[in-house]
Parts: structure tokens; sequence; C-alpha cells
């Protein structure tokens, strides 16, 4: 059954008509067209669906839309703000983290997530904030250095003007 | 015309090195990839990524949800009358061929009768979305006479059940090699298989074009085998098929021949409705539908002197092919022609056998069967050094290919020899392996229950497809009026940074900083007839043909500036976004755009296409003999580990690699690579565990039954390194090596640190036998088996 739900998305309020059930992640892509978060397993196992609710890390593959009504939903392209990358962003091109580049979004995201509550992580903490990401193109060493990276920049941005 | 294959190696060994004289990140510079933005901000468009015409159907599968039987009814109607269904197709519906084997025949697009394995595709069913699709695939009326399933390799060989028939590589007399040994040893493993899991699972969007053809987007290592399936599927020209591919969310061999099929059941439908047709593939149907590494069953019975120096003997190796021969032939081949890894047999025979059993067609994967026959000569490694009583590092090293013992079993001269007695020197000194076997040794004796073990293994990998027509390559280069120039190769990238080392050899050519190449989509009406991105060759093929076209447009230009500018041609030169002419008081300088608009208004064309192919590999399927690789690629890893020899349960503690790159392309890509490869390598050995049950049905289907390496699996130390000092002796691009396969074998010294760890329970006076993959259930019962043996003893 189709029903009309407002949904805020990247700080925009979006009016749609699915059914509440639907995957968060096929309305996004489908309905939104942001393809940021990806299908990887459609089992919330894999991580490259992952998006921010209030600021938290989720897994759009398995999460009904109807349980984020009335949520900040934020995703990769929502990072990006007037043109600006998120620190997370650059430190992930600056390390070169990206081999195929499909898992990235679920790493960039997961990372974010951590810095909102945690601004200067352990590497121990980064990698439990990685665990239940899935990477097959062995990248890990890099994604490891951009996380690490992303604290740096993110704390010095953070002196000048604090993340949200 | 000329082609780099006319160039002699004394004349590129003269060639400026890499890093010398070029704009910023020309090749042999860490350039960052050039999708790096786009893949951070969601911009990097996979398959699934393309907006898709407003009136595209949604394709879902009907698979057999048996292993082996007959088709005996098969009704649609529900299936028909379902909501949103717009077409329903079967074998029948196919207008042209109905075998899409890639090389041999034998894999019918859809099932026709006969049943080989559970994920076999029955019917395709097109709705107006993806969900109604899926949902009338459920309504089908499917009967099968289910007839019992072959599932085991060995029996299958030994019941003489093969794929393509066996083949054997021979070198000396090896019985009487067998007779004259002071030792003999022998052995059996089995190898487990691997599931690509690429984290893109397999896609298309295809779009019906004018005339008859399509247009197909497809995440795809292979596009030109994909336009001429197609074609044939559909019974039209290939001229009427056009195959595209931006990038790949993962490859490792899984879409080299198995994107086809879906393209071609798309195409399908895309004629029939005149409608665009996109299929994706959910996760655990990708995994049951699609083929995996090859688990392979080896034996060997091979001859020692009081050394523990090879001296011959024979090896048998049998690949577990599924139902088809798909590119089985070949790995079986790599896997013979990677038997003897880093070690001279002696005198020896190697027979690989093609089996037969009813699941999906296992296929390419990273290494494509070199790993599998790796495996065999590092068990004997391993071995020997119990038998004998050294360290395994001691044996390894003493059976390296030297002066004397330089030819391997199919006839293949080593060329580089002293280069991994070198290698492996140098690693042994970084990572201090001595003193840690030292260390090793004595933590072991004073700690029962956890046990530490240490290895050393190389890998030595011959680079190019062992069939020989695929060595070549095009490239296709444009410059336009405002010097922005566009490359485009036949090559696929797929997370390995080709089109990265691709942009770096243009940029070099012409001396031209990278932000003004830009790389555009594979395109078989770009670039024609291409090759695979498979083998580690997409760089070494590519990179060739793109410096073939860059080289060519530059000669032409040369010439042109020398008649309209009255320039001295001799020692002309493009650097640093420039043409230079003269030396000293007479240099003169001409802005890159500068010369292009000239060369454009004087009527020179800006246009110019590459080609290569691979000079002096040959190889008789008659003989057993040739020169199958252009060249080697080499590395060693040394892993420790830490198990728990009560519970099995083990931490890969510190990894320390060197690798063969000769003189790299873009060390920062080649040492992801490495990593990537030994992550991947290590994952195959130790938690990738793939399961069917007894009635053929692959149970390990998702990322929750199936365990691929996660951050927590990373070992807290690893150091990898670069060789240096060591260029290519053959004339591959820039002396550069391939890189995307060999360090994949870097993972079997994990599994050979636990062997070691696992001998210590023995003394180290037992070589313990551990299947693969090495999970912790097998390393517990192997664990309990010595502790029962030496408590019996």
């Amino acid at each position: 059954m189709t029903q009309t739900l407002t949904l805020t998305v990247n700080r925009q309020a979006h009016e749609l008509a699915v059914a509440p059930d639907t995957p968060l992640l096929n309305v996004l892509r489908n309905d939104l067209a942001l393809n940021g978060p990806k299908y990887g397993c459609g089992l919330g196992e894999c991580g490259a669906c992952s998006v921010l609710v209030d600021g938290m890390m989720a897994r759009a593959c398995v999460l009904p839309v109807s349980a984020v009504v009335g949520h900040e939903i934020l995703t990769l392209e929502g990072l990006v703000i007037e043109g600006r990358l998120d620190p997370v962003q650059r430190a992930f091109i600056e390390a070169q983290a990206a081999q195929c580049g499909y898992c990235l979004n679920g790493m960039i995201i997961s990372i974010r997530a951590l810095l909102n509550h945690t601004p200067r992580p352990s590497m121990a903490q980064l990698r439990a904030a990685l665990e239940y990401n899935l990477c097959r193109c062995g990248t890990h060493m890099e994604i490891l250095e951009a996380a690490e990276l992303a604290v740096t920049i993110n704390a010095g941005e953070s002196l000048e003007a604090p993340h949200e | 015309m000329r082609t780099l294959t006319e160039l002699a190696p004394e004349a590129s060994q003269q060639a400026p090195s890499p890093r010398a004289e070029t704009g910023s990140g020309a090749a042999g510079q860490s350039r960052i990839h050039e999708s790096a933005v786009k893949h951070v901000t969601g911009r990097a468009a996979y398959i699934d990524d393309i907006p898709c015409p407003a009136d595209t159907l949604h394709v879902a599968l009907g698979l057999s949800p048996v292993a082996h039987g007959r088709l005996t009814r098969l009704d649609l109607e529900q299936v028909k009358a379902a909501p949103g269904v717009v077409d329903v197709i079967t074998i029948v519906d196919v207008p042209g061929h109905t075998d899409i084997g890639p090389v041999f025949p034998g894999d019918p697009l859809f099932v026709d009768d006969e049943i080989s394995y559970v994920g076999q595709v029955i019917f395709a069913v097109a709705a107006e979305s993806y969900q109604a699709a899926r949902k009338a695939v459920r309504l089908a009326e499917v009967e099968i006479d289910e007839q019992p399933a072959s599932l085991d390799p060995v029996a299958a060989a030994e019941r003489g059940e093969f794929v393509r028939p066996t083949h054997h590589h021979q070198s000396g007399d090896w019985e009487q090699a067998l007779r004259d040994a002071t030792y003999v040893l022998e052995g059996e493993q089995f190898v487990g298989g691997q599931e690509h899991f690429y984290l893109e699972g397999q896609a298309c969007l295809v779009t019906p074009s004018e005339d008859e053809g399509v247009v197909i987007h497809t995440s795809n290592q292979h596009p030109s085998e994909t336009q001429k399936l197609v074609a044939e599927v559909l019974d039209i020209p290939f001229h009427a098929v056009t195959a595209e591919m931006r990038r790949m969310g993962g490859g490792f061999g899984g879409k080299e021949t198995q994107a086809s099929p879906w393209a071609c059941i798309a195409a399908l439908i895309a004629r029939r409705t005149h409608r665009a047709a996109k299929l994706r593939l959910p996760r655990a149907e990708d995994m049951r539908a699609t083929g995996k590494r090859h688990p392979f069953h080896n034996r060997y019975r091979l001859g020692i002197d009081d050394q523990g120096v090879l001296v011959g003997g024979e090896i048998t190796v049998i690949g577990d092919c599924g139902y088809s021969p798909d590119l089985s032939d070949a790995v079986v081949d790599r896997a013979m022609f990677h038997s003897d890894n880093a070690y001279s047999l002696g005198q020896a025979r190697v027979t690989g056998h093609r089996a037969k059993t009813h699941t999906a067609s296992n296929t390419a994967f990273r290494g494509f069967g070199g790993p599998q026959g790796v495996m065999i000569i590092e068990q004997v490694m391993d071995d020997i050094a119990r038998h004998i009583g050294e360290d395994p590092l001691t044996v390894r090293k003493r059976n390296l290919y030297r002066p004397g013992r330089d030819v391997t079993h199919y006839g293949q001269r080593v060329e580089q020899l002293q280069l991994l007695h070198d290698l492996i020197g140098e690693l042994e000194q970084s990572s201090d392996y001595w003193a840690r076997r030292q260390a090793i040794s004595d933590f072991n004796r004073e700690s029962p229950i956890i046990k530490k073990g240490l290895a050393l293994t190389p890998v030595k990998f011959g680079i190019s497809f062992t069939v020989q027509h695929l060595n070549q390559a095009g490239a296709l280069l444009h410059v336009y009026t405002d010097g922005s120039v566009q490359i485009n190769h036949g090559g696929t990238e797929m997370g390995q940074g080709l089109h990265t080392k691709v942009c770096q050899v243009v940029a070099r050519e012409l001396g031209l900083d990278i932000e003004r190449v830009r790389i555009t989509a594979t395109r078989t009406d770009k670039v024609p007839n291409t090759s695979p991105t498979a083998a580690s060759s997409g760089a070494d093929l590519n990179g060739q043909a793109a410096k073939d076209a860059a080289s060519k447009l530059r000669e032409r230009l040369f010439d042109f500036a020398a008649e309209h500018y009255r320039l001295d041609r001799d020692g002309m030169r493009l650097e640093g976004g420039a043409l230079v002419a003269g030396q000293g008081e007479a240099e003169r300088r001409l802005p890159w755009a500068e010369l292009v608009q000239a060369a454009y208004l004087g009527r020179v064309s800006l246009s110019e296409k590459g080609f290569y192919a691979t000079p002096l590999i040959h190889y008789d399927r008659n003989t057993g003999k040739g020169r199958p690789f252009y060249y080697y690629a080499h590395g060693a890893a040394v892993s420790e580990v830490e198990v728990d020899t009560l519970s099995g349960e083990y931490q890969v503690t510190r990894v320390d690699i060197l690798h063969d790159v000769g003189d790299s392309l873009n060390p920062a890509i080649d040492i992801g690579q490495v990593e990537g490869a030994f992550i991947q390598g290590m994952g195959w050995m130790t938690s990738e565990e793939l399961k069917w049950n007894d009635a053929g049905r692959l149970v390990s289907d998702g990322p929750a039954t199936y365990k691929i390496p996660a951050f927590g699996d990373l070992p807290p130390v690893m150091n990898v390194k670069l060789l240096e000092g060591h260029p290519n002796s053959q004339a591959s691009i820039y002396r550069s090596k391939a890189v995307g396969e060999p360090p994949f074998m870097l993972g079997i010294s994990v599994w050979s640190a636990l062997r070691d760890a696992l001998a210590s329970l023995a003394d180290y006076r037992v070589a313990p036998q551990l299947d693969t993959p090495a999970t912790p259930e097998r390393v517990l019962m192997v664990a309990q088996a010595l502790r029962d043996a030496q408590g019996a003893a």
C-alpha cells in the first residue's frame, strides 16, 4: 500500500508516495536519485548502503522507510556543503583509499558517524567502527590511513567551525 | 607503421628513466586514482547508478532448485498473467545461438532439457518493476526428474568424467629420477575454492538501438566477448551491438566470462519488447548462479636427494570445473605451469585433469589456477623440511631455480635467475626471520597451548595469457584543439588502477600534466576486438598500445613543427607541457596548446590509434613445451601466526612482504595491489569456506555464511615494500611488471605458518596435513590429531 510520507534527506524535506516497508535504500536511489549509498548484499551485512540517521550510521537496505520519518537522513552527497567536501571525504582522497570504490560510501559514513560523537578516536576505535564494513579489494590499510587522516583534518576544522 | 614489438630490447633499455623529465603525474609517480573525487562523493557511476529510460523493464530469473536432472514440465502461464509482467522467455525464444560457451560449447543460455547445477537459469521474466518481476518468478510450475548429483571431483576423475581432455607436461625421465632419489615423499591436499564477492554484483542495462541493435552497459571484464555473444544470441552482426563499460565495483575474474549471460538475457528482452531492460542479480542468486575459483585436489610423489633438493617425480592436479568447460582448460593449465612455483622440479611429469561436477561452472579468479598449483610445491617444501630436519626456509632457498637448474618442466628458461635469491635475502634480513625463528622456538617450548608459527613463501608467476592470441591490445588517442587529450583502450577498470596508469603513460609520452589527459569508458565501438582485462596483463598490453598511439602522434607533431616553425627535428621533445627544440641559447619552447592549434590549422591529424602484441611467446600443446610467458613476476612474504591449539582460533600477528614490480608505473597503486592481493589470498587460505549441501546447493550464499577478511582479520603489523633496482629484463611498458595476480599467492605464507605452528606440537618432526581453507575447525582437528598421536607414541 502506497502512503504519502515526508522524509528529510540532506537538509531538504521530500514528500513521497511509497509503500512504508520499502527499504530506505530503494527510496534514496530510485526516488531521490541519490546514488552514494550502494546495494551490496541487501541484508545489512556488507555496509555499502550506509547512511547517517540523526548523525548515526544506519544500513539503508534493511531499514523500512517508515522508520525514518521525522529523522534527519544524510547521505554521502549530503556531506558536501556548498561544494566543500567533508574532512572525511578529503582524507579518503588524500590517502588514495579507493580501489574499486564501491565500499567507500560505507567507510566514509561510518567514520563520519564515529567522529560525530567521538572526535578523537583511538586506532582501536577506528578499527571497531569499520569492523562490519566489507571491502573486497583489500584496501583496508589505506582506509585506516584515511580514517586517521580524517581525525586530524576534522579536529583542525573543528577549531575553526565546530561540525554541526 | 611501427609497432613496439619491433623495438629491439637494447633500444628500449636506453629509454629515459620513468621518473625523468615529464609533467606531473606521469608514469612512475604515485598519482591519485582518476576517479578519486567521484568515488568519495557518490558521483562515480556503476551500472546500477546509470539513469534508466522511463520505460525500462526489470528482469528476474527462474533458477533451478536442483543440481542434476531433466526438466519434465514448465508451465509459465501464471507468470505471464502476473501483474506488471511484460515478457517471459525460455530457450525456445532465442533466435540465434543458444549455447554461449565462451571458448568451448557447453553453456546453454537457458535450460533446454538437462539441468546441470543449482542456480542454472530456466526462464527470465521482464516486468514494469523489479518487485513485480521477482514476485512473478515464484508463480512458475516447474517439474524436474531429479537425478543423483556428482559433487566429488576426485570420484568424477576416477570415472573419467571430464569437461576437457587431460594434459601433461614432462621433462626428462621422471620414473628414473624416482628410482635414483635418496627419499621419496608422497602426499595429497585439498585446496578449497573461493567466491569472488565483488561488492558490486553482476549487473547490466541494455537499450535497443536503431535498426536491429542494442547498446549494453555492463559490469564486465570482457566487453568484446559480451558483444560477440549477444550478437550471436540475437542472430545479428557484431557491428549492431555496442558494449560499454566505465568501471566495475570489483571483478577479480568473476566478470570475465560470467558477466555475459545476463547481458544476453537482457538483450533478448530489449529486442523483443523494444524497451530498455535492466538485470541486476540479488546477492544470493549471484553467488549460486556464477562459478568460483576452482577447488583442486592435488597429489604428488617426488624424489629428493640427501640435501632435500628435488630430483623429480610426478604431480597430478584435479581441478573441479563444475558442469562445463568455461575457462577451465586454461585454468588447469596454469595450475600445472605453476606446480613448480619458484623451484626446479628436476625430471618431472605433471598431469592435469578437468573434472566435471554438478555445480556452477568454475571460472577465472585472480591467479587463474596458479595459486592452486603453487600450493602443491609449497606443501612439498614444508614436508621436505620436516623430513630432513631443516628449517623450511633453508629448504626453499636450496630448491630455487639456479644456474644449471633453470628450465621449467614445460621448457621455459627462467631469465632473472638471481632476482628471487636477492629478494628472499633482503626480506630475510628486513623481517628479521632467523631471530624470530629462534624466539618462536623458545616460546613454543614454554607454551603448551598457544603455539606460534612462522613461514616465508615466495612466488614466481608467469605473465601472459597462455592463450596466445589474447596477448594483443588497441588504443585510440584524440587530441582536441584546446590541447586536451582523450585516451581510450581495450582494458577495463575494476579498481586495479589501470586507467590511472594508462593516463600516466600518455602524459609521459606527450610531456603533459596528467590533468590534460582524460580516459573514457571502454567501448567496443571505440577500440574493437579486445581481450579480457585479465591475466594481470591490463597495463602491460593497454599501456603499450596507448604508448604506441601517443608516440606516433608525437612524431607527427615533430614533423609538422620542424617544417612549420623551421626547427631542428633532431633532439625535439615534449616536456613540461611544451614542445622543446634545440639546446642552450638556441632552445625554443612552444606551448602544447599552441602547437596543437597550429597543427590543426595545418591540417595535421590529431587522432591516432595504437596497437601492441606481446613478442616471444609460444606454446605447443602437443609437446607440452614452449615459452608461454613473456616474463615472470616475483615476491615473497613472511607471515607469523599465533594459534590457540585448544580452540583452533588463531591470529596473523605480523606480515612482511617484498614484491617485484620491475620499475613501478605507480608505486601507490602497486602497493595497494600487493596488499589487497595478499589479504584476498589470506582469506582464501583461512576463512573463506564454500559449503554445498549433499544435494549440491550452495549454502554459503551471503556475507553471513561466507567470510571474507574484515578489518578485524588484518595483521596488526604489515610491512609492504616494492623491490627496487630490478627493472624488467624484457621490454615491457617502461620496464614495469604486472601486479594484479602475483601477490595473491603470498597469502599462502599464512597457511604455511599455521602448519609450522601445528608442527611444533610434534617437535617439528611431522608435516601435518592441513587442507584449505584452514578454518579454526580444521586447525583444531589437526592439533587434536597431532596430540593424540604424540600421546600414543
